[in-house]
């Protein structure tokens, strides 16, 4: 489904130049939902942005469906493939758009029809009632917009969605709301997910496979049942593993 | 409204609205009910209101044509029959008012549509576009500002010919300028919104970005400013009014009034004072106006 080969992401020039990812590998089955995790600044959100064209500076090969991809160009069948959810809910919504037209701007864009019921369906999908579909995102709570903007995503049908932290601004009653939400979704739709996360615990609980990160390169992919049998074979994997566990300890 | 067991009020106050024309008309009503508030913005609102009544039924209200000569009762002072007096023609000076103010109106609404959206446009390219189309745009903004407004507009009109249209053309083309500095000051700390990049892995082309998601977050800051820019307008118009680059006798136009009685301000106030008290009073409501727009408007100011 998709396919990372030796990606370098770069900031600026030099002598400014920052690297952000130095060369990155992974694959991600069709089907599969796999996990980019790592700390602040490990450039874990780049790659995914990379991957969705918000930044052109990169090289290496990013392969969507089979399909390369070059620069920040992507055409509209990458569009209808690959869509995002962002961090933070109260950036990623427009201030003067109501849920209505939010959803039936994406739903035309992505050139669907019988719009009316489509945004029902995709409230329904997302568990906001009838009730929230006029409603300004100053009118809805952290979760609920973050809902409203899975719903965008899911509007185009796409077949791999990038989670950008989806939850890290949510408090955590919430946060478990969203993460079964969206595994209920992926099991529902037969979605491919690529999550970033520096919550080891969500990666554990929403992933199959991950890739822990450090300093902008790939230290180890793994997969999950590995990291539960604590099988890692980095000593960082070890490390953020040992952080996690203290932290929950805690 | 069928909505049983709910009052208009509530029903505009709804939290779940249940249709498209529900949460609009909300959202008007709320930012009516902050407007209204702001006792000072009212104030502003009427006079403007009743400043519009007076230039729609101009004909209807002034006493007598604003042109009809009388030499004999020339320069009289106000009395029950002419309330604001006459002017050096003998005209009554409340009936020029009420003319002029469809001369004001004008002037005004034809400036503050045209300037805004050239600024609209200019900017919100610039801020969006960045790179050497950014350069140039803003580098043609920095010329225009870097001539006195007054200045400039005279420039024009010496160019085109004095007439109350040329003076409006160029009014707009020398009010633009600070517009598009705003419209690409906002656009810069939203261009590299989530909301953006959201709307364009949907799929959306520059100019839908530009106009569906971008704009709506400049215009209002323009609105504000431009509600407090119109005194200026005013008096910018009445400058040019007043040097005889404007209105063109005998229309009554107020700062060119303003102009006529200069020669007698000393013996006979009112000539001059009258129609600068009319300009003052308006630019106040414009003032006001901006004022109230912005506590509505303004997203930097929300409580929320």
């Amino acid at each position: 489904m998709l396919t990372v080969e030796n990606l370098d992401v770069w900031f600026g020039f030099p002598p400014d130049r920052v690297d952000a990812v130095r060369s990155a590998d992974f694959s991600v089955a069709q089907g599969e939902s796999f996990g980019l995790v790592g700390e602040s600044g490990s450039g874990k959100s780049t790659i995914l942005r990379a991957i969705a064209g918000l930044i052109d500076s990169w090289s290496g090969r990013i392969e969507v469906a089979g399909r390369s991809v070059t620069g920040d160009r992507r055409d509209r069948a990458f569009y209808k493939t690959v869509q995002m959810v962002f961090q933070d809910p109260y950036a990623s919504l427009h201030p003067r758009h109501s849920v209505d037209a939010v959803l039936s701007e994406a739903l035309r864009l992505q050139g669907m029809d019988d719009i009316d019921n489509r945004i029902q369906r995709l409230l329904d999908d997302v568990g906001l009632g009838r009730g929230f579909r006029f409603r300004y995102p100053h009118q809805l709570s952290g979760g609920q917009r973050q809902r409203v903007a899975i719903a965008r995503a899911l509007a185009g049908e796409p077949r791999l969605l990038l989670l950008d932290e989806p939850t890290s601004a949510l408090d955590v009653s919430v946060q478990a709301e969203i993460l079964n939400l969206l595994a209920d979704l992926r099991a529902e739709h037969r979605l491919t997910y690529l999550m970033v996360s520096h919550d080891l615990a969500v990666v554990g609980h929403m992933c199959d496979r991950l890739a822990v990160m450090q300093h902008g390169r790939i230290v180890e992919v793994m997969t999950v049942d590995a990291l539960r049998q604590g099988a890692a074979r980095q000593d960082y994997t070890r490390h953020l593993i040992h952080a996690s566990a203290g932290y929950e300890r805690v | 409204m069928s909505v049983t067991g709910m009052t208009r009020r509530e029903w505009l106050l709804s939290d779940a609205p249940l249709t498209r024309r529900q949460a609009r008309l909300g959202a008007l009503y709320q930012g009516w009910l902050t407007f209204r508030a702001n006792k000072l913005a009212m104030f502003g609102l009427v006079i403007l209101i009743l400043l519009i009544g007076m230039a729609i039924l101009a004909p209807w209200i002034a006493p007598q044509s604003p042109f009809a000569q009388n030499l004999a009762g020339r320069l009289a002072p106000p009395s029950a029959e002419h309330w604001l007096g006459t002017d050096a023609l003998g005209r009554d000076i409340l009936s020029r008012l009420i003319h002029g103010s469809r001369i004001t109106l004008f002037i005004v609404g034809t400036v503050a549509l045209i300037a805004p959206i050239i600024g609209l446009f200019i900017g919100t390219v610039a801020g969006f576009a960045g790179g050497w189309i950014d350069q140039v745009l803003m580098r043609i903004t920095d010329i225009f500002l870097a001539f006195p407004k007054l200045i400039l507009a005279l420039a024009f009109v010496a160019a085109l010919g004095p007439s109350i249209g040329n003076a409006v053309l160029a009014l707009a083309l020398t009010a633009w300028p600070p517009y598009a500095r705003l419209a690409r000051a906002e656009t810069l700390t939203v261009r590299n919104a989530d909301f953006i990049a959201a709307a364009r892995l949907q799929g959306a082309g520059p100019m839908r970005l530009l106009v569906r998601h971008i704009w709506p977050l400049c215009i209002s800051s323009l609105i504000v400013r431009v509600a407090l820019d119109m005194a200026g307008i005013i008096l910018s118009a009445a400058g040019l009014g007043f040097l005889g680059l404007g209105a063109q006798p005998p229309m009554p136009e107020w700062g060119a009034m303003i102009s006529d009685g200069r020669a007698y301000i000393l013996d006979f106030w009112w000539v001059a004072a009258m129609p600068g008290l009319a300009i003052f009073i308006v630019s106040l409501a414009f003032n006001l106006l901006g004022d109230g727009l912005r506590d509505v408007l303004d997203p930097k100011g929300d409580k929320s």
